[in-house]
């Protein structure tokens, strides 16, 4: 299953749906096009909800880090929600648990942006 | 369990990261690893797939990737092999040291590493070959035979 993502407005963050798999390939350039476009048109608080991704490998890993450093740099914030065991797995093993503001609850993920 | 080896010979191309991917999985199924298991050992050949399409051979038409599974004794070996330069194991970055963690890139070895029991790399000036085992375990020794 390819990647699929969709976006929605909550309380002036957007919150971008992702399912299928982040991998190298079509997967990775789908999230690389839609931080970028939500970006340029000046959304920079941005969730990220990972309940659907049942897969993603080192290059997924790699296009969760570059939209979080992309946003950052821009002046915004990206944050990981309802993230899958295995994902929730990989991140903790390459110590990116640590790095990424990551919450389990959609709400107080909308309610944290400062 | 019954020794048995299968090889494929795979284009430099996404398709083949794919391909590699689904056969470790059906065949780490078959030999009964767990679930979490196969998915380690699948996501471990895609990442060597990566390596040997990607920066092994630069998705070049004419350089192949060869794969192999082998059940030996109590062992499941994969050998990924590519027609590139031979990687050089000096530039193998530490993903997790803290100037690294927000790199995009450079993570592969070490997830192999992390979820296989061994991985040997070999590069040569005709190219990388990956070895990768897990080990079976005596309980899960019956299950299927991988089969082509």
């Amino acid at each position: 299953m390819s990647m699929k993502v969709g976006s929605r407005q909550v309380d002036g963050v957007t919150v971008v749906d992702c399912s299928g798999r982040i991998t190298l390939g079509e997967g990775s350039v789908i999230l690389r096009d839609t931080v970028r476009d939500l970006l340029s048109k000046g959304n920079k608080k941005i969730v990220l909800n990972l309940a659907e991704v049942n897969y993603i490998d080192s290059s997924g890993i790699g296009e969760l880090v570059s939209a979080f450093t992309t946003t950052k740099n821009q002046g915004g914030e990206l944050k990981l929600l309802h993230l899958t065991k295995k994902v929730n797995d990989l991140l903790q093993i390459t110590k990116l648990y640590t790095v990424f503001d990551v919450k389990d609850d959609e709400a107080a993920a909308v309610k944290a942006f400062k | 369990m019954t020794e048995q080896r299968v090889s494929y010979t795979l284009d430099s191309s996404l398709e083949t990261v794919d391909n590699a991917e689904e056969k470790a999985t059906r065949i780490a199924t078959e030999l009964g690893f767990t679930d979490d298991e196969v998915m380690q050992i699948s996501m471990a050949v895609r990442e060597a797939a990566v390596n040997a399409v990607l920066h092994g051979n630069g998705y070049a038409p004419d350089k192949k990737v060869i794969l192999a599974f082998e059940h030996k004794g109590s062992d499941l070996v994969i050998t990924i092999r590519d027609q590139g330069k031979g990687m050089d194991l000096s530039k193998i970055p530490n993903p997790l040291a803290p100037e690294n963690l927000l790199k995009t890139s450079g993570r592969g070895i070490f997830l192999m590493r992390s979820f296989m029991d061994v991985v040997e790399i070999r590069p040569s000036q005709t190219g990388t070959e990956l070895k990768l085992i897990k080990h079976v375990h005596e309980s899960r020794a019956g299950g299927k035979e991988a089969s082509q």
